[in-house]
């Protein structure tokens, strides 16, 4: 009994350590530069309080759950020797985790209006539905791609910078030729795609899939994915916008 | 009760959050590998900790620090404060007037980053696959150098309506030449640093700091100078970090050097 109060002491030490750097700065800015008082001081000591015991939770969580899933997972894949099944797999993680995201569904529909304020599609709500649709979808399958080529990457122990790099100039040809309203978008979408459960599990497939592969290094070839999941749904929200508009 | 309620909205939009990878991951668990979940009990009470952990946390961020951070946002970026010292506000701006605001924009980079919970993963992850060479915490004040560095870069090019690309495209020069140089351990985990920054804490803050710059700065149109920060978010800590590789690198070899002189001397 003990033992535990003092673990749930110290993971919360940890998470309120981890959140003191902005409480000092919003702090300091509002009181010695602004000069102004904190408002709702009540309000924000409980808001701040949530987010120290919903930091260690997490925390907590990530070690008990996220990353002996993503292991486990790819240990089994490795065992079973079914290249085929852990591809399918690949995608399916990038492509799930992506259509129901919050965030992408927020910033679809916001593309949607930019879009229609454009001109570029009718400006009923049946067209903007479609719209935003077609661009999830977009935005999932290229996270689903990208999952997919990394674990291939990882397969065959190709070095992540040459995909990288060739990635990047691949965006910067694109910008020059897509429609100047998508390029915001598009740039934004390869920020909104992973997210604070996506990373730990997508970070624990990899480095689970390069430690079971014999002549993989788990930090030359586990790590990368997230970077890939980045990268392309900025070439094909471009993409989709060329074709679209 | 207001409060309560409002958990309890988040606690179920997480949950919808959670299910389809949930749905997936024990799907090819017990369909396609035929393989009983080991150790399901305490998967699931973690899965539990990490539904209630994001729910708790995402609703504090919103009644705490996301109004404050917001607010103060566009209080720095008002020409009233930025000239306050002054009987008018002026015609044209010079750049330097906005010291307060690239102050702001690092602080404030610096410690999102170090309350991300992606990166906190990654970094744990990181520090055990490398069997502690890179520490948590080296991992993650490089990356927070690098948001704070970028943020305020960005702050200042929405400041001078400079163009954004030209400061993406000499960054990713800097990224490519570090590439060659940096230790090959590091690069892959650099890449992904770039990737994770932008997550649930950093960017509502830093979204609302560029509109509230692009609607105040004379001269700025939200929709082409508001957003981009999120870009230098993301390319400035693969800079960091590689740069972080180098100089451990740097420091471990030329202890090395001292050591073998000290030893040929005596």
């Amino acid at each position: 009994m003990n033992r535990l109060l003092v673990n749930i002491a110290r993971t919360l030490l940890d998470s309120a350590r981890d959140l003191l750097p902005i409480i000092v700065v919003i702090a300091f800015f509002q009181l010695a530069i602004l000069k102004q008082p904190i408002p709702n001081l009540n309000e924000i000591l409980i808001g701040t309080l949530l987010v120290v015991i919903g930091l260690a939770l997490f925390i907590k969580g990530l070690e008990m759950a996220l990353f002996p899933i993503g292991e486990t997972i790819a240990y089994a894949f490795a065992r079973k020797g079914s290249v085929a099944w852990l591809l399918i797999f690949a995608f399916a993680l990038g492509f799930g985790t992506t259509i129901a995201e919050p965030a992408l569904i927020a910033v679809a529909a916001e593309a949607a209006k930019v879009a229609a304020s454009a001109d570029l599609i009718l400006d009923t709500a049946n067209a903007r539905d479609n719209y935003a649709n077609g661009l999830r979808i977009t935005v999932a399958f290229a996270v689903g791609l990208a999952i997919l080529i990394g674990v291939v990457r990882i397969i065959k122990g190709w070095p992540l910078q040459y995909l990288i790099i060739g990635g990047y100039v691949c965006v910067v040809i694109m910008t020059v030729f897509a429609p100047k309203e998508i390029i915001g978008i598009a740039y934004d979408s390869g920020g909104v795609t992973t997210s604070t459960v996506t990373v730990p599990l997508v970070t624990a497939l990899g480095v689970g899939l390069a430690s079971s592969i014999r002549g993989r290094n788990p930090m030359i070839d586990g790590f990368g994915l997230i970077a890939l999941a980045s990268l392309t749904p900025m070439i094909f929200v471009m993409a989709y916008g060329m074709v679209v508009h | 009760m207001e409060l309560l309620s409002h958990l309890f909205n988040t606690l179920l939009q997480t949950l919808f959050d959670l299910i389809p990878i949930i749905a997936i991951i024990f799907g090819f668990q017990i369909i396609v590998l035929r393989q009983k979940i080991i150790n399901l009990k305490k998967i699931l009470f973690g899965l539990f900790y990490v539904l209630v952990g994001l729910g708790f946390f995402l609703v504090g961020l919103e009644k705490a620090l996301f109004p404050l951070g917001k607010l103060m946002a566009t209080q720095l970026t008002d020409p009233a404060f930025i000239y306050a010292g002054l009987e008018s506000i002026p015609l044209s701006l010079h750049w330097a007037d906005y010291a307060w605001v690239y102050l702001f924009a690092a602080a404030i980079g610096f410690s999102t980053t170090i309350a991300e919970p992606s990166l906190i993963a990654v970094a744990i992850k990181a520090n055990g696959v490398s069997g502690g060479a890179i520490g948590v915490w080296g991992l993650r004040i490089a990356v927070a150098i690098g948001v704070a560095a970028g943020i305020s870069l960005g702050t200042f090019r929405i400041v001078t309506g400079t163009p954004l690309h030209y400061y993406i495209i000499v960054g990713y020069i800097i990224v490519i030449i570090q590439t060659m140089r940096a230790p090959k351990m590091i690069i892959p985990l650099a890449y992904d640093s770039g990737g994770v920054t932008t997550s649930t804490v950093t960017v509502p803050l830093v979204a609302a700091l560029g509109l509230g710059l692009a609607s105040t700065v004379p001269g700025r149109s939200v929709i082409i100078d508001g957003f981009g920060l999120i870009a230098f978010a993301s390319l400035f800590p693969m800079i960091t970090v590689m740069g972080y590789a180098q100089l451990s690198e740097w420091r471990y070899k030329r202890n090395i050097k001292k050591v073998t002189e000290q030893e040929t001397e005596s």
